[in-house]
């Protein structure tokens, strides 16, 4: 094989359905776990993070709005491009993590699993999270769950495939909108991730995903009023605090950090986290 | 408005209830002095009488109640969920023994008509606690896993305007759930709290199993603060809850909030305007409009406008303002001097911004705290009175012409707590519940409440919910 000059790619920002540069024109190096260099990622700035929520809520009537069928064979064909692209994601996930081949493939192999497990929760969370009240009167009365809007979400810092999958499918598959920070020292899988989205009938600003400082993005996003909830997975404990303070000023719901094994199954607590309940009463009579 | 025949005072008799003239902490099963050594006058704001005094409970106080709680939690959470469903079905069963007595005392210590706490408070604090007593026994059927736990010591600040009421939507679930409660009551409602302690020793309650510390804000702030405690559920402003969700963050205590609303009650052309008119005043005059979901902003179509209000205006003229007690009275005293200021404060920015003041011809008596029914018409969206809430009998009518444009105008507050829909459309009925972002959706009804049906709200009225299924998640560690 002759020595050809690879093709190396420009890795950045999904916001909005389209991959734009920070706006503030900077970079940081990413390397992989020995340290060699793998990428200039984009270092967002607030600015970014403050657009990624207005495209976030831009696309939040469309998206709650989708029947749950749409909604789930849109994240269904989600993994059917994860899948097609696994050698890709495999390799870098080994470069992010330092993981061999297999275990990297084993990643990434229970990512797109994972997918598939949460695509199929669109059209049935409500029939676990809802309930026909029996009220001691003549009323017919309904509780549904319902997205609770724009999630902030700190991916976690170490798992960055499996890890990133695991807290994004969980928030958008019920009609939530996202812009997620990916983890800091590995954000490629997560840039690569948006590659994607873009190309699996998932309406832009569904999922908006910026890479940078982990504390310099949460901040805004924290304090930002048209924020509905945050997952604050990849925030360390103190920078926690300070994020859950902030949040309390408009009331976000917050999902507080705690060690994960990415790798178990998951249960619903990340599906119901970010629902909201709805009560429907009416009188019934003739 | 003439009438044709007045009606002669009917009064509840205050003799059913017995006022011990000050009162203790109920701490581990018995009534003690506080620390501080300070006590608190509580009023009838019907007439400014002093009921009682009660304690002002302090850090100590709160500190020591914690570990009552604490010690108390490993037996009733031991104990199988069979036997804390009696202790709750005996609670609810002596609630509606004493419920006449604790309609009276919840109505001089709250001002709120006889009607109400006889007809609604009371009968809802009884079926809360049988309701929640049912699932003690099933937890594991509830959908948190095959063996839910509890959650340890729950701290639980409650409001002013249903006192009992707020505390059964606490203590229920926590108790069947396995936790044990400190629970600070009102300010201004301290009484029926401390009658409940006192129905607690009548059921046998273990001790150290349901805590009441009296005292204003400053004994709810070091309850919440405690590092004792495992669970915070606060109901009462969104100001107080924000600070609240401040100073629980970073610990690992559990948090729901129910706090202030803006509801909107939407009324379309082909609404049947009689029962529009009915549950417009039922949603704002109702327990005086001190109601987090009161329908507090009338959105009426343009097309119904003059003759929905012609109708209110009328049914507005013939409520009966006054004696809490007078079993026909509709509309009681405002709770506090304070409240009553606030309200007052808002009623006459609404003038000075330029909306339009309207209120029927009703004398108020001459003590107490009073404000007449009142609304306001030519309200825009940026008037105070569309804005904050107002927990008071004052409803801002604002008009609409399309569904989108009225969806638009409810949702536009930072709350979402209720709100109330009247249209005898089915498919429009539902198309607009589903884009009002509320947890509670009134269609052709407003201001029902029941055990089993999840109440809470959206936004910054807050977060997690009470009653239903939905009310154990509150309290389980799940």
């Amino acid at each position: 094989m002759s020595d050809r000059l690879s093709v190396l790619k420009t890795y950045k920002l999904y916001v909005g359905g389209k991959f734009p540069r920070s706006e503030s024109g900077r970079v940081y190096e990413v390397t992989d776990a020995k340290g060699n260099w793998l990428a200039n990622a984009p270092l967002s700035s607030r600015k970014d993070a403050r657009d990624a929520v207005v495209a976030a809520r831009k696309a939040f009537g469309g998206w709650s709005g989708a029947t749950a069928y749409n909604r789930g064979q849109i994240l269904y064909r989600t993994a059917e491009m994860l899948e097609g692209r696994r050698d890709q994601f495999a390799a870098e996930v080994a470069d992010a993590e330092g993981l061999s081949k297999a275990k990297a493939a084993a990643q990434v192999d229970a990512a797109i699993d994972r997918w598939v497990w949460y695509a199929g929760w669109s059209d049935k969370v409500a029939q676990i999270a809802g309930s026909a009240n029996p009220v001691a009167g003549p009323y017919f009365n309904l509780s549904a769950p319902e997205p609770t809007g724009v999630v902030a979400v700190l991916a976690p810092q170490e798992s960055s495939f499996l890890g990133l999958v695991s807290v994004i499918a969980p928030a958008i598959v019920t009609g939530n909108t996202a812009v997620v920070v990916a983890s800091e020292q590995a954000p490629l899988p997560a840039l690569s991730l948006a590659e994607v989205l873009a190309t699996s009938d998932l309406p832009g600003g569904v999922v908006n995903l910026l890479s940078g400082r982990t504390a310099e993005l949460a901040a805004p996003l924290a304090a930002h009023q048209d924020v509905n909830a945050v997952d604050l997975t990849g925030a360390g404990a103190e920078l926690a605090v300070e994020l859950e303070t902030a949040a309390a000023d408009n009331l976000k719901r917050v999902l507080r950090p705690r060690a994960v094994d990415w790798t178990a199954d998951p249960g619903t607590e990340r599906l119901l986290a970010f629902l909201e309940t709805k009560t429907v009463w009416h009188p019934m009579g003739v | 408005m003439s009438s044709a025949f007045d009606y002669a005072p009917a009064p509840e008799s205050r003799a059913v209830v017995d006022l011990a003239p000050a009162y203790g902490l109920f701490i581990d099963g018995e009534f003690t002095e506080g620390t501080g050594g300070d006590l608190r006058k509580t009023v009838s704001p019907a007439t400014e009488e002093v009921l009682a005094e009660y304690t002002q409970g302090t850090a100590d106080d709160v500190d020591r109640a914690v570990k009552a709680a604490r010690t108390a939690f490993g037996k009733w959470s031991a104990l199988p969920g069979a036997e804390r469903a009696k202790y709750l079905f005996r609670i609810a069963r002596i609630i509606q023994e004493r419920s006449r007595e604790l309609a009276v005392l919840e109505t001089l210590d709250n001002g709120k008509p006889i009607r109400e706490s006889r007809d609604a408070d009371l009968p809802l604090v009884a079926a809360h606690f049988f309701y929640y007593a049912g699932w003690a026994d099933k937890l594991g059927h509830a959908g948190f896993g095959p063996d839910p736990r509890p959650l340890g010591v729950a701290g639980q600040v409650i409001p002013w305007n249903f006192p009992l009421l707020m505390l059964a939507w606490k203590v229920a679930p926590a108790l069947a759930c396995g936790n044990t409660v400190v629970l600070k009551p009102a300010e201004t409602t301290p009484l029926s709290a401390l009658f409940f302690a006192d129905i607690c020793r009548q059921a046998g309650l273990p001790k150290g199993v349901v805590n009441i510390v009296t005292g204003d804000g400053s004994t709810g702030a070091a309850l919440v603060a405690h590092p004792g405690i495992d669970k915070v559920a606060f109901t009462g402003s969104t100001e107080v809850g924000k600070a609240i969700a401040r100073t629980v963050a970073g610990t690992d205590k559990k948090l729901t909030l129910e706090l202030g609303g803006k509801a909107a009650n939407i009324v379309f052309d082909d609404a049947p305007l009689d029962q529009a008119v009915e549950g417009i005043v039922n949603g704002i005059f109702f327990n005086q409009g001190h109601v987090c979901c009161a329908g507090s902003r009338l959105l009426v179509q343009e097309s119904v406008q003059d003759e929905l209000l012609d109708a209110l205006k009328r049914r507005m003229a013939t409520l009966r303002v006054g004696d809490p007690l007078d079993k026909n009275t509709d509309i009681g005293a405002i709770n506090s001097a304070e409240q009553l200021a606030r309200i007052t404060e808002l009623a006459d920015a609404g003038e000075a911004e330029g909306a339009e003041r309207w209120s029927p011809a009703c004398e108020l008596p001459g003590s107490g705290y009073w404000f007449a029914p009142t609304l306001f018409t030519g309200v825009t969206q940026a008037h105070r009175i569309a804005r904050e809430e107002v927990f008071g009998p004052v409803l801002s009518v604002l008009t609409f012409r399309t569904p989108e444009e009225a969806v638009a105008k409810a949702n536009n507050t930072p709350y979402g707590l209720s709100a109330g829909i009247w249209t005898e459309k089915g498919s429009r009925m539902l198309w607009m519940a589903s884009k009002l972002r509320a947890g509670v959706i009134w269609s052709n009804t407003f201001n029902k409440f029941d055990p089993a049906s999840p109440f809470g709200g959206y936004k910054e009225s807050g977060f997690g919910r009470e009653g239903g299924r939905h009310g154990l998640e509150a309290y389980l560690d799940v």
